[in-house]
């Protein structure tokens, strides 16, 4: 029973950390039909921007509560300025080109981002770990957790509620889903669609650094955080499928317990956890568990 | 002038074409330091990759997993090496190709229905999973330390240690070219042609009566035997085998390389695969910080300005070649 | 004797719509064939459900006396049944004559031989041959993508053509082509198939229809409402009532 418990709390923890890092990525998908392999480098943006914007904050003494304020802010800042250079500058010269083309692009950026990351930053590891440290501990199920790890759920469930809230709840969403279904109509009905697209992008952008910013705390940050970040993020995409934040919410969750039963129960198959079920997923259901049946098949 | 003088008549451009190449890389080691030769053997090695993934993005397919492939050669002459004791070059050569092709036969059975983002993301899932695997099962793969491999035999015959390096490249050589000349004939066969068409026209395809599915399949096996062939080779000239072959970002390497060159040409991702391996080792002596900036952005000025690939440069005797080759084969 | 082209009850719904209602057709061989309706009538559907690419929620299609509903376009085409479209579908990247040779290395089995190269001389003559028939020597080395619409139209039926096929469907051969072209295309496809090869043509063009086809089979609402000689359904006030509007 205790076990099952421990399965649970690190499956949902690890789950909304999951949700966090893909859910930008399914969402720039299903708007603009990009995958975006630099989502890994933007979370990476959000992790180095939050962690130097703290401890810059901690030397001016002010109250370390105020951090998570900060990160947030951080997040913010890097993610519009990233994001709509990003889309205004690259992306939107590559649009009407073929999808591989497109995804190279995404990759060059990454490549580029990543040293940009090293200059800026310097490859010695950063740590900003006050906000996580304030927070404390508490024990569960026998085990002591730091009690940082369940701000990601709030901040999952914050953001999903937010994106839900927006595609489903403003006039700005409903511009979104036209956009995506048909470009040519919306331009004839007056939408600027190129307007769109960046803020799609910045939202997408933001929902990246975020990740990267509540994440920092946790752990050192090094260069190369973003490698393994981007495909775990298009794994959990790929299962819940391209362009649905439910699939994202799904896709998470599914991946999220089955590695924590693997980590307690199998522990030499949790690196292949999440990498198998997208196989059986997509071998099953190609286009991802919510996705739209847009693969064809002879 | 009977069947077969005729034969080659129409072969003719191929082949010299290929006798050129030959010559100028049996010569180039005289010209370059040392080092270059490395380069350039491990520029050739992967290059023959690149040829599958060449195949496949005619049939408008882009595989983001081919580090399967390339780990399954490699690991192959690895476990020849160090379980099964083989020394010869020729025996793990073989090695590797029959796990790329055979490994090829089975993922394939399942890929060769997916197109598009679908079919790049499983390819990935599958490399992933294979990374993972000679991640953990350590006792048996070596994990993070991978395996050695020290210079084989070839054909019998060990190489003077002066002379390995310069052995090694010949070898590479010799099964680069044979690749080149293979990836050559299947690009004016009825498979190259038929990829295309799958590209331009899938339905029209299954109209005429043939299978995509076969026609993608075969290709697909294909990639696989020639991913197999550089893995091993590759070993060869590092001398050792890590589960970072499998990883995503090998995998996306030799996608870029082949965009670098362009895929109007069976000859262009060895032109892309020298460019990269020599742009790569001069952008990290220079600065290891920023070696991924100047290739991402080497990727981000072709992407933009030159579609076709550096290949596309030669535009002007590429047309002169298209002429020459289907005039001779009236 | 069996028929060459025959549908059963052949029905087939697309949501609330019947777009082929309790469809019976019997085509003998060596007949030449127009079929007219109005638009929506289902002409495009009902060769759509001979060559397998819909399925038909009822009845039963069956060629030279086999049962052939429901199986894939590749099987269909494979037994000799070969179709043209309305809207050109070609190789746009390749060349007019590459897009010809396909087909016959198709149809010979080389489909997919990487070996061997595609432009082996018997097979170029065969196309060269086929490519003059049908007027397109001259564009031999041009991409399908630079041809005009009419010369489109030519390549598509020439490309279905030169599978060999024993049955041939054509969805509107004329519609794109040129008035002066017309009926040097039609003279062209009608000597080369007269006698050797069953042909179903749609047509919109009454002018066509009236020239070259044996037989008239008119659509509307998914069912044969006649089936005659042109001249004779010309002539009949219902018919004419239904593809010309009022009398």
């Amino acid at each position: 029973m205790k076990i099952l418990t421990i399965i649970f709390v690190d499956g949902i923890v690890f789950a909304s950390w999951l949700f966090l890092v893909s859910v930008g990525l399914t969402f720039i998908y299903g708007v603009l039909r990009i995958l975006n392999v630099a989502h890994g480098s933007l979370y990476a943006l959000g992790g180095y921007m939050g962690a130097s914007m703290v401890l810059y904050y901690l030397q001016t003494g002010a109250t370390p509560y105020l951090t998570y304020f900060v990160l947030l802010g951080a997040a913010l800042f890097i993610g519009i300025v990233a994001g709509s250079l990003i889309e205004t500058i690259f992306l939107r010269r590559v649009y009407h080109r073929e999808e591989e083309v497109q995804l190279l692009l995404t990759f060059s950026l990454f490549l580029i981002l990543e040293d940009v990351i090293k200059l800026v930053w310097g490859v010695s590891p950063y740590f900003a770990d006050k906000p996580y440290a304030l927070l404390g501990q508490m024990r569960l199920g026998g085990i002591i957790y730091a009690q940082y790890v369940f701000l990601l759920p709030g901040i999952a469930l914050a953001s999903g509620a937010i994106i839900w809230g927006i595609i489903n709840r403003t006039r700005f969403g409903k511009i979104i889903i036209s956009v995506t279904t048909d470009r040519e109509i919306c331009t004839s009905l007056g939408v600027n669609v190129p307007r769109v697209r960046t803020f799609a992008f910045i939202i997408g952008a933001i929902l990246a650094t975020l990740g990267g910013a509540f994440t920092a705390p946790m752990t050192a940050l090094v260069p190369g955080i973003g490698v393994e970040v981007i495909v775990l993020a298009f794994a959990v995409v790929a299962i819940g499928g391209m362009g649905s934040v439910g699939g994202a919410v799904l896709g998470s969750l599914l991946v999220g317990l089955a590695r924590a039963a693997a980590i307690h129960l199998f522990p030499e198959l949790d690196l292949f956890t999440i990498y198998l079920v997208m196989s059986l997923v997509l071998l099953f259901r190609p286009q991802g568990l919510f996705g739209e049946v847009e693969v064809r098949r002879i | 002038m009977n069947l077969l003088q005729k034969r080659l008549l129409s072969q003719s451009p191929i082949l010299l074409a290929m006798a050129g190449v030959l010559i100028i890389f049996a010569l180039l080691p005289f010209f370059i330091p040392r080092w270059g030769i490395f380069l350039l053997t491990v520029a050739w090695a992967k290059a023959i990759l690149v040829l599958g993934i060449v195949f496949l993005l005619w049939g408008g397919l882009v595989s983001f997993g081919h580090g399967l492939y390339f780990a399954a050669g490699a690991y192959a002459a690895g476990f020849g090496v160090r379980v099964l004791g083989i020394h010869e070059g020729l025996v793990l050569v073989a090695l590797g190709i029959a796990a790329g092709g055979g490994l090829a036969c089975l993922v394939g059975l399942l890929l060769a229905r997916y197109r598009g983002i679908f079919f790049a993301l499983l390819n990935m899932a599958f490399s992933m999973v294979l990374y993972a695997i000679l991640l953990k099962f350590y006792r048996v793969t070596g994990g993070t330390d991978g395996i050695s491999i020290s210079p084989p035999t070839l054909a019998g015959f060990m190489p003077p240690p002066e002379a390995l390096r310069l052995v090694h490249y010949y070898f590479t050589l010799g099964l680069g070219i044979l690749s080149l000349y293979g990836a050559n004939r299947f690009s004016v066969s009825p498979l190259g042609y038929t990829l295309k068409a799958i590209r331009n026209n899938e339905v029209r395809v299954e109209y005429m009566g043939a299978s995509v599915r076969k026609a993608i399949y075969i290709t697909y096996i294909l990639s696989g035997i020639l991913g197999g062939l550089s893995g091993v080779l590759t070993a060869f000239a590092i001398g050792h085998v890590v589960p970072e072959y499998s990883y995503w970002t090998q995998s996306a390497e030799f996608v870029f390389v082949a965009i670098l060159g362009g895929t109007g040409s069976t000859f262009a991702p060895l032109a892309g695969s020298i460019v990269f391996e020599f742009v790569r080792n001069y952008a990290f002596k220079l600065s290891p910080y920023t070696w991924q900036l100047s290739l991402g952005t080497v990727l981000l000025l072709i992407i933009l300005f030159l579609p076709g690939g550096l290949w596309s440069l030669s535009k002007p005797f590429s047309r002169r070649w298209t002429k020459w080759t289907l005039h001779s084969n009236r | 004797m069996d028929f060459a082209l025959e549908s059963i009850n052949l029905t087939k719904f697309f949501g609330m719509v019947r777009a082929v209602d309790e469809l019976n057709v019997h085509i003998t061989e060596g007949e030449l064939v127009g079929i007219v309706g109005p638009n929506g009538s289902g002409k495009t559907t009902f060769l759509n459900l001979i060559t397998g690419y819909l399925k038909p929620e009822r009845g039963q299609v069956r060629y030279k006396g086999k049962d052939i509903t429901g199986l894939a376009p590749r099987t269909v085409v494979t037994m000799g049944i070969a179709r043209s479209f309305q809207i050109p579908q070609l190789y746009l990247d390749l060349t007019v004559q590459e897009n010809l040779l396909l087909a016959l290395a198709i149809r010979s089995g080389e489909g997919v031989g990487f070996w061997s190269p595609l432009n082996k001389e018997s097979r170029v003559k065969e196309a060269f041959q086929i490519l003059g028939q049908f007027g397109l020597e001259d564009y031999s080395h041009h991409k399908a993508l630079e041809l005009p619409e009419g010369e489109r139209k030519l390549l598509d039926i020439a490309l279905s053509f030169a599978q060999g096929p024993q049955l041939l469907l054509m969805d509107e051969p004329t519609s794109g082509v040129s008035v002066k072209d017309k009926f040097a295309i039609m003279d062209t496809l009608v000597r080369i198939l007269k006698g050797h090869v069953t042909s179903v043509f749609v047509e919109h063009d009454m002018d066509v229809i009236q020239r070259y086809a044996d037989r008239m089979l008119v659509f509307n609402e998914g069912k044969v409402i006649a089936d005659g000689t042109p001249t004779d359904l010309f002539t009949d006030p219902s018919v004419r009532k239904i593809l010309l509007g009022k009398g």
